[in-house]
């Protein structure tokens, strides 16, 4: 097996905003005391005169961003995953999302991969948080590739948004040519399938590639799909996983209370399309100090446990 | 506007009377919403659209108007009047506060009403709005000015003193804020329920420039924000001492009214003090 090429979603987060700093004179960017983890830095050390720090008072920040917007700038937002939705969620509903503010948020260190910081620092309920919120995109980048692409899509599409990404490095799965063509809420087939799909999204659809090939020695033969766009759901793609295969796994890593879990259930339920489903993703329940892989182990979110659950649940 | 006459005042202090009897008007069809805090604030308000801010109520949207939030959004009775009388929609608007399928909701919103630049409602929230439109100004070189105007009680969010830190260590000095101080919140008195005092050291410890005035003199409330326009390097906030439910003798400083409404004979009544009030100034011109 070739050796992956890891790559930071952060940092391509931060050289996006560089590229669009340029491309964008109205694009201005705000922190909160994380720019060296959050990677808007890089932008900060570009563009001074539009960075703003704002200090540890995430709250100030999300309004002020709104307050930004309303004048015709373009802010994007930044902090930590819990910092960036829960703490601050009564702003983001009424100065962003009820304002239609053209505000966007992204988010590093979301899910559990976090590790050793633990439960205050693992953000594993934000996609739902996120997604009750009227006007309210919400995305979630796999690779370092589809971060640039999405963080591009963000710019040039009016709106409010939510995107988040983790803290770890992360093996390349795109090409840029890969994502040329990438759009908001239309998932991308990463590798095609006849037996079951994976729907997955952000730190998830890796291992579904690496649970595709241990599947496909044993004569199965998995769909992997990359939903980076959690709202809109493309139900579209969710329809043809149901017509093409014989069952669907959601994973992401989130709760799996009202996130990508919950978005395809409720398409499959409404619709009445009846296939064998399974969500993966924390259940209901806080997780802890560790190594990333030791949590995901626990927690049961690696390919070992995709490669498990696909073989129990077509087998059932 | 920069200078005035004794009779501009008058007229200016005839508007506030006007802007009174709408939000009685208001209040009472709608049969909710907020009295106490809407009367408090209508000096303040008509300082500023009548006389102060660069606007220009048939382009809403000028990049180069000056802005007014309303923090305490639950005095959007008061905010809304003010609008209609400027110009920004109908009067006739005004009828259908609260009401399904209208256009003025409970509290602000910008998405879709004339003249109203941010949703509020929830506490705390428009210090920091204001941040976001003073930065961008500072940013673009624009020489607007930002207002916004808080409740007493509504200081007590956390919220609000982010915003405080963030305007003095960004030098905010096209920003003035107020607090219509009338000492009364729903659970009670101010000091009771949380005390707030000294809320001019509090805001001069933030590094805030402050000046307390009586917020219901028009005059004064006019010489002040042009002293704040001139204060240059640091935010300023203007104390407005005021009496919650000013103008309508049975609402003045009784708490019961922050969120109740007039019933038909309190209406009357209301209107009646009003309109006397309004003789009274007539008379003087």
């Amino acid at each position: 097996m070739s050796k992956k090429v890891m790559v930071n979603p952060r940092n391509a987060y931060g050289e996006a905003l560089i590229e669009l700093g340029n491309k964008y004179n109205n694009l201005v960017v705000l922190d909160a005391d994380l720019s060296k983890s959050t990677k808007t830095i890089m932008f900060a050390k570009k563009y001074p005169d539009r960075f703003f720090e704002m200090g540890i008072a995430e709250a100030n920040m999300i309004t002020t961003a709104a307050g930004l917007a309303s004048c015709g700038k373009l802010p994007f937002v930044s902090t930590f995953a819990v910092f960036a939705t829960g703490r601050v969620y009564d702003q983001i509903r009424m100065d962003i999302a009820y304002s239609n503010a053209n505000v966007k948020i992204f988010a590093t260190h979301g899910g559990i991969s976090v590790g050793k910081d633990g439960v205050s620092h693992q953000m594993i309920e934000d996609i739902a948080l996120m997604r009750v919120l009227p006007n309210m995109t919400v995305l979630a980048p796999s690779d370092a590739i589809q971060t640039g692409k999405i963080v591009h899509l963000m710019a040039e599409e009016h709106g409010p948004m939510y995107a988040r990404v983790g803290r770890a490095d992360a093996p390349l799965i795109y090409g840029k040519k890969d994502v040329e063509e990438m759009k908001i809420g239309k998932g991308m087939v990463v590798e095609d399938g006849s037996d079951i799909s994976f729907i997955s999204c952000g730190t998830m659809v890796e291992p579904a590639l690496e649970a595709r090939k241990t599947l496909a020695k044993q004569g199965i033969n998995a769909r992997v799909v990359d939903m980076h766009t959690i709202k809109p759901i493309d139900e579209n793609l969710i329809l043809k996983c149901v017509k093409d295969t014989n069952g669907i796994i959601t994973a992401e890593e989130h709760s799996i209370i009202g996130g990508l879990g919950a978005a395809v259930a409720e398409i499959l339920a409404e619709k009445n399309f009846s296939t064998k489903f399974l969500r993966m993703g924390i259940k209901d329940t806080f997780c802890e100090s560790g190594t990333p892989s030791d949590l995901l182990e626990k927690y049961q979110l690696n390919e070992k446990h995709m490669v498990k659950n696909a073989k129990n649940i077509l087998k059932n | 506007m920069t200078g005035y006459d004794a009779k501009d005042i008058i007229k200016l202090n005839l508007k506030a009377v006007k802007i009174r009897k709408h939000i009685i008007e208001m209040l009472y069809r709608a049969k909710s919403g907020h009295p106490g805090g809407s009367l408090s604030a209508v000096d303040a308000l008509v300082a500023l659209y009548f006389f102060h801010m660069k606007l220009n109520p048939k382009k809403p949207h000028d990049p180069n108007r000056d802005r007014f939030i309303l923090s305490k959004g639950h005095a959007a009775p008061a905010l809304y009047a003010v609008l209609a009388e400027r110009g920004y929609f109908p009067v006739e608007e005004l009828k259908k506060l609260r009401m399904i399928n209208c256009m003025l909701q409970g509290h602000p919103v910008c998405t879709y009403i004339p003249g109203v630049e941010a949703s509020t409602g929830s506490l705390g929230h428009g210090l920091s709005f204001a941040n976001g439109v003073a930065l961008a100004g500072k940013l673009d070189k624009k020489n607007y000015n930002v207002y916004a105007m808080l409740g007493d009680g509504e200081t007590g969010e956390g919220q609000v003193w982010e915003a405080a830190a963030v305007a003095a260590h960004y030098k905010l000095d096209n920003l003035t804020a107020m607090i219509d101080r009338n000492f009364l919140q729903i659970d009670g008195y101010t000091e009771d329920v949380l005390k707030l005092e000294s809320v001019r050291d509090r805001w001069s410890s933030f590094g805030w420039n402050t000046i307390e005035i009586d917020g219901h003199d028009i005059e004064k409330i006019i010489n002040a924000l042009k002293e704040a326009n001139t204060h240059e390097r640091q935010p300023t906030m203007i104390i407005l001492n005021t009496t919650k439910g000013k103008g309508v003798s049975f609402m003045e400083n009784n708490v019961d009214f922050h969120g109740v409404p007039p019933n038909e004979i309190e209406r009357n009544i209301a209107i009646e003090e009003l309109t006397h009030a309004e003789k009274r100034l007539e008379a003087t011109l």
